[in-house]
C-alpha cells in the first residue's frame, strides 16, 4: 500500500474532492454548476418509459393473452376492465410509454453511431422525440375512436 | 482480485466481456420490437372487432401466433436487460442486487412462457367459448 498513486488518492480523499488538497485548484467538472435541459429529459424518460413498459406493460399484454387463452368470460372481464374509463387512461398511457420509447431508442441508434451531440442538435432532436410520440398517440386513438362511431 | 500489484487490482475489477454482447442483444430485440410491436398496433386497428370469438380466430393463424411469439420472446428479452441495467445502476446493496436480478430473470422468463403457452394454446387447442 506504499504505491505513491494510492497514497495521493487516500490523501486528496481525506481532505476532500481536492487532488492536491490545495483550495485553490480549479474543480471539474463542475457537478454543482448545470441547467436541467431537454436532453437530460428524454435520457431519463426513456428509462422511466422502458420499465414501465416492462412492468405494466407486458404484465397487460401477457395478460390479455391468458385471458384469451382462458376463455370468453375471463376475456369479458378482461375487456370489461381495459375499456372502463380508467383502462383507457392506462392503454392511453402505454400506448405514450410505447412510443416515447420507441423514438427515444431510435434517438440512441443515431446517438451510438457518435453522431448529434452537438448542444443544438441533441436538444433538438430530444424535442422531437416528444412531437412524435405525442403526434402518435393521438393519431392512434383518434383512428379507435373513429372506428368505434 | 490480482496479487496487489496495480495491474492486477485493475484485472480483478475489469470487465467480464459480456458488455459488448448486452449492448449488441438490446440493440437487436429493440428494432425486433419495432417490427413486431408496430405490426400488433395496425393489428389491432384494423381488426373488424376486439371480441373473444375475433381475437381467437385472429391469433390461431399461424402468420399471426408465430409473429405474436416471436413478439413476446423480443419484448421479454429486451425487458430483461434493459431492467438489468437499471437494477445495476440503482440497487448498490450487493445481496439486494442479487436477489432483485434473481427475480428479474424469473419475472422475465415466466412471463415470457405464459404468453407463448397462452398463444400456443389459442393455435392448436383452441380457447374454450
Amino acid at each position: 500500500m506504499d504505491d505513491p498513486i494510492v497514497l495521493t488518492a487516500q490523501k486528496s480523499h481525506k481532505l476532500g474532492n481536492n487532488m492536491t488538497g490545495n483550495p485553490k485548484r480549479p474543480l471539474s467538472p463542475h457537478l454543482s454548476v448545470w441547467k436541467w435541459g431537454p436532453a437530460m429529459t428524454a435520457s431519463i424518460v426513456h428509462r422511466v418509459t422502458g420499465n414501465g413498459l416492462a412492468t405494466v406493460g407486458a404484465m397487460l399484454l401477457v395478460g390479455w393473452l391468458v385471458a384469451a387463452a382462458s376463455g370468453q368470460e375471463s376475456y369479458d372481464w378482461y375487456m370489461g376492465w381495459a375499456t372502463w374509463w380508467p383502462g383507457k387512461v392506462v392503454a392511453v398511457g402505454i400506448t405514450w410509454f410505447f412510443f416515447q420509447h420507441l423514438f427515444g431508442g431510435i434517438r440512441h441508434f443515431v446517438l451510438d453511431t457518435g453522431a448529434g451531440y452537438e448542444l443544438k442538435t441533441n436538444n433538438f432532436w430530444a424535442k422531437m422525440v416528444w412531437a412524435a410520440s405525442i403526434g402518435c398517440t393521438i393519431l392512434v386513438w383518434l383512428i379507435i375512436f373513429w372506428k368505434a362511431l | 482480485m490480482g496479487s496487489g500489484t496495480r495491474i492486477g487490482r485493475v484485472r480483478g475489477l475489469g470487465s467480464a466481456k459480456h458488455g459488448a454482447q448486452h449492448w449488441l442483444q438490446q440493440r437487436l430485440t429493440a428494432v425486433g420490437n419495432i417490427v413486431l410491436i408496430l405490426w400488433l398496433i395496425f393489428s389491432f386497428l384494423s381488426l373488424p372487432a376486439l371480441s373473444h370469438g375475433a381475437v381467437t380466430t385472429w391469433l390461431s393463424a399461424p402468420l399471426v401466433a408465430v409473429p405474436m411469439m416471436l413478439m413476446i420472446v423480443s419484448i421479454f428479452w429486451h425487458l430483461k436487460l434493459g431492467m438489468q441495467v437499471m437494477l445495476e445502476d440503482y440497487v448498490h446493496d450487493e445481496g439486494l442486487k442479487l436477489l432483485s436480478l434473481v427475480a428479474l430473470n424469473f419475472y422475465a422468463i415466466g412471463g415470457a412462457a405464459l404468453g407463448l403457452f397462452a398463444i400456443a394454446k389459442i393455435a392448436f387447442a383452441g380457447a374454450p367459448a
